[in-house]
């Protein structure tokens, strides 16, 4: 019988791939640490186009939003306790939420050394939102942030997910001229609210 | 399509407006600087290069048992995993999967091996309308041309010249060069395609065999809002683009956009893990030789390629030659030692499009030794005999005259005596020396004469 595809690739790697070499130790690599991760966080996030505020409640999130994007437009949130927004319709189509002017949604944590935010598919449910929406707000207890990317992925761990992503502040392009254009094809504009400490968000 | 021809030849078109090749050059390397700005802020930047580069020398190493792992988990993941030996293959499964759900118009975000494969030729010749929706590849793709940097498609355009592209193909008012208003026409039209097309094409920037999911790296957003609109997603990934495991995301997406454009991390690193309810997704593992590449000792290490594109801002030719003048989908020096093997005779000039300064080498995230690389092609390239004729008849007249001391002498004199009393002889367009410079003005005497006049007294 004829070797199938997948059956010579794989013949043709086995011959000819190298002896084994063995992975890096874990202790290879010594990454830097913040003296203040919330700062840094803030500083690098602001630096690539994103807007951050230290919040003490959800009224305050609500109050931000109100103030800060055209009124009568299309808000929505997946975030239960914040009543004041409407709530993604999570069994219509993604394309619906072509006119969403504003999402605000939860992240697990943030990475202070390149100000990206990281949120799974269960607290989205709608993978779509923070992409087609034209204005991103975020909600993050602001204890939440790692140093770097390393200790992102050990508080990942082995945890599983159906889609998983980091966003670092607002869609952009440069590729005209290297001039850079906030508003690619998603977000706007991305606000991180900063949940002040002795806030416990019931989501 | 461009037509094949050498690198040489090629430069020359790019060559012809000195002002673009001075701007093209400027840009790379300010893209070079922010690269270097941003390493220099993480004192772990050698130690986070020599692990990436462990990593995957890992990982080549054992690519047999980390694809069978990585398929596994992919399949248990709900995903569709198919193998592609060459690029045909890889376009038909492509176009299967369009006509099983009778599509015939789709988006693709980047993937620089569907370049490699020419799939959106192969798919047109379908009868298949594909939409590019990186920006930059919207632009040269409206503009009928290939990228011409692996992660900024269009540096080499000038922003009036997009402006006529959009005025012609989006309705722009004409004469205007706004960035900010040819982006936000891009974006509502292309809005419309995310929104309407049911199969999104992307590529993938890592996949992991630990746990079955890939990873993607957009700043514009594209990648996903065609993923997650649409019905089928396919990812079209090398079988090079795997990692053992999810942690050395971390090791990768550090040096990613570092490296790339300066950047801390591009704006969305997307982790694909399981299908939407509903939705499918697929992903195309291709070879296309690079389990041959592979088995060359000397080349396996370009495997280890992220597609960065540090080596081409940094590079002094790239910069001035532009990256059309390497006639294949990933240009400057890592696509000089990837195409040979891909085809040794089409691509023979390549490694000889580098001054082996070992900038390359120097930026690279994942440290490839490129420049010795580029040196070690030259040399298969000439002993399986596809040196361009010119450079193999040069090289065969100096060898001679350098091993006859007679000769060589005779031949300096002529030389010198040329440059002074017939300088038209040299200063002409025949002397590739003579290209955007001035020869030199010939010296008083040659050296062995000098030395002959001003050595000092042998001892006795």
């Amino acid at each position: 019988m004829p070797l199938n595809s997948r059956e010579k690739i794989l013949a043709a790697v086995k011959k000819n791939q190298p002896p084994l070499e063995p992975l890096p130790a874990a202790t290879a690599i010594v990454p830097i640490q913040f003296d203040n991760p919330l700062e840094k966080f803030k500083s690098v996030l602001e630096g690539i186009g994103g807007v951050v505020l230290q919040v003490n409640d959800l009224l305050q999130v609500a109050a931000y939003v109100n103030n800060s994007f055209k009124e009568g437009n299309k808000y929505v949130t997946t975030i239960a306790s914040l009543t004041d927004v409407d709530q993604v319709d999570h069994s219509a189509k993604a394309h619906t939420l072509e006119d969403v002017e504003v999402a605000i949604m939860a992240a697990d944590f943030a990475v202070a050394e390149n100000g990206a935010v990281f949120i799974t598919a269960s607290s989205l449910k709608t993978r779509a939102l923070p992409f087609i929406c034209q204005h991103l707000v975020v909600l993050l207890p602001q204890h939440e942030i790692v140093h770097t990317m390393h200790q992102a992925y050990e508080r990942i761990g082995a945890a599983t997910y159906d889609y998983a992503v980091f966003i670092a502040g607002p869609s952009k392009t440069a590729d005209i001229e290297q001039s850079l254009v906030l508003g690619a094809h998603g977000p706007k504009t991305m606000t991180v609210c900063l949940l002040a400490d002795n806030y416990l968000p019931n989501r | 399509m461009q037509t094949h021809n050498n690198h040489a030849a090629l430069s020359e078109v790019f060559n012809k407006d000195e002002e673009r090749v001075n701007w093209h050059d400027e840009t790379l390397w300010w893209v070079r600087q922010k690269r270097d700005k941003a390493a220099w802020t993480l004192p772990e930047w050698e130690q986070l290069r020599e692990a990436a580069s462990k990593i995957k020398m890992n990982t080549l190493s054992d690519l047999n048992a980390y694809l069978k792992e990585f398929e596994k988990n992919a399949q248990r993941n709900g995903i569709i995993v198919h193998w592609a030996i060459d690029s045909q293959e890889h376009n038909a499964i492509v176009h299967s999967i369009l006509q099983k759900h009778q599509v015939t118009e789709i988006v693709k975000s980047k993937s620089m091996l569907t370049e490699e494969c020419h799939l959106n030729e192969y798919l047109a010749a379908q009868g298949i309308d594909v939409v590019d929706t990186d920006l930059g590849e919207r632009i040269v793709q409206l503009a009928g041309e290939a990228p011409s940097h692996i992660v900024l498609p269009c540096i080499h355009k000038k922003k009036e010249e997009i402006g006529e592209l959009f005025h012609v193909h989006l309705g722009t008012p004409a004469g205007n060069a706004d960035p900010q208003l040819l982006t936000n026409a891009a974006r509502l039209h292309l809005r419309e395609k995310f929104l309407s097309r049911r199969i999104a094409i992307t590529g993938v920037n890592f996949a992991v065999a630990e746990t079955g999911e890939f990873v993607v790296c957009t700043n514009e957003g594209n990648a996903d809002m065609g993923a997650h609109l649409a019905d089928v997603h396919i990812a079209c990934m090398g079988i090079e683009k795997l990692i053992p495991q999810r942690k050395h995301l971390g090791v990768f997406l550090r040096l990613l956009a570092r490296s790339a454009t300066g950047q801390p991390i591009t704006t969305y690193s997307s982790h694909f893990s399981k299908p939407q309810p509903g939705q499918e997704i697929h992903i195309i593992l291709v070879d296309n030789q690079r389990s041959t590449q592979l088995g060359r000792e000397d080349f396996r290490n370009s495997l280890k390629c992220i597609r960065c594109g540090a080596c081409m801002n940094t590079c002094p030719v790239y910069r001035r030659s532009g990256g059309h003048s390497y006639h294949t989908a990933i240009a400057g020096p890592i696509g000089a030692i990837l195409a040979p093997n891909l085809n040794m005779k089409d691509n023979a000039d390549l490694p000889f499009a580098s001054t082996l300064c070992g900038s390359c080498s120097n930026v690279c995230p994942v440290k490839i030794d490129i420049h010795t690389q580029l040196y070690k092609w030259r040399q298969v390239i000439t002993q399986e005999g596809y040196s361009p004729a010119g450079k193999t008849a040069a090289m065969k007249l100096m060898a001679v005259t350098l091993s006859k001391p007679g000769l060589y002498r005779l031949a300096g004199k002529a030389g010198r005596w040329c440059i002074r009393h017939l300088p038209f002889l040299v200063n002409n367009r025949l002397n590739p020396w003579y290209k955007q410079r001035e020869m030199p003005a010939a010296p008083e005497q040659s050296f062995a004469t000098w030395y002959k006049k001003n050595r000092p007294a042998e001892k006795k």
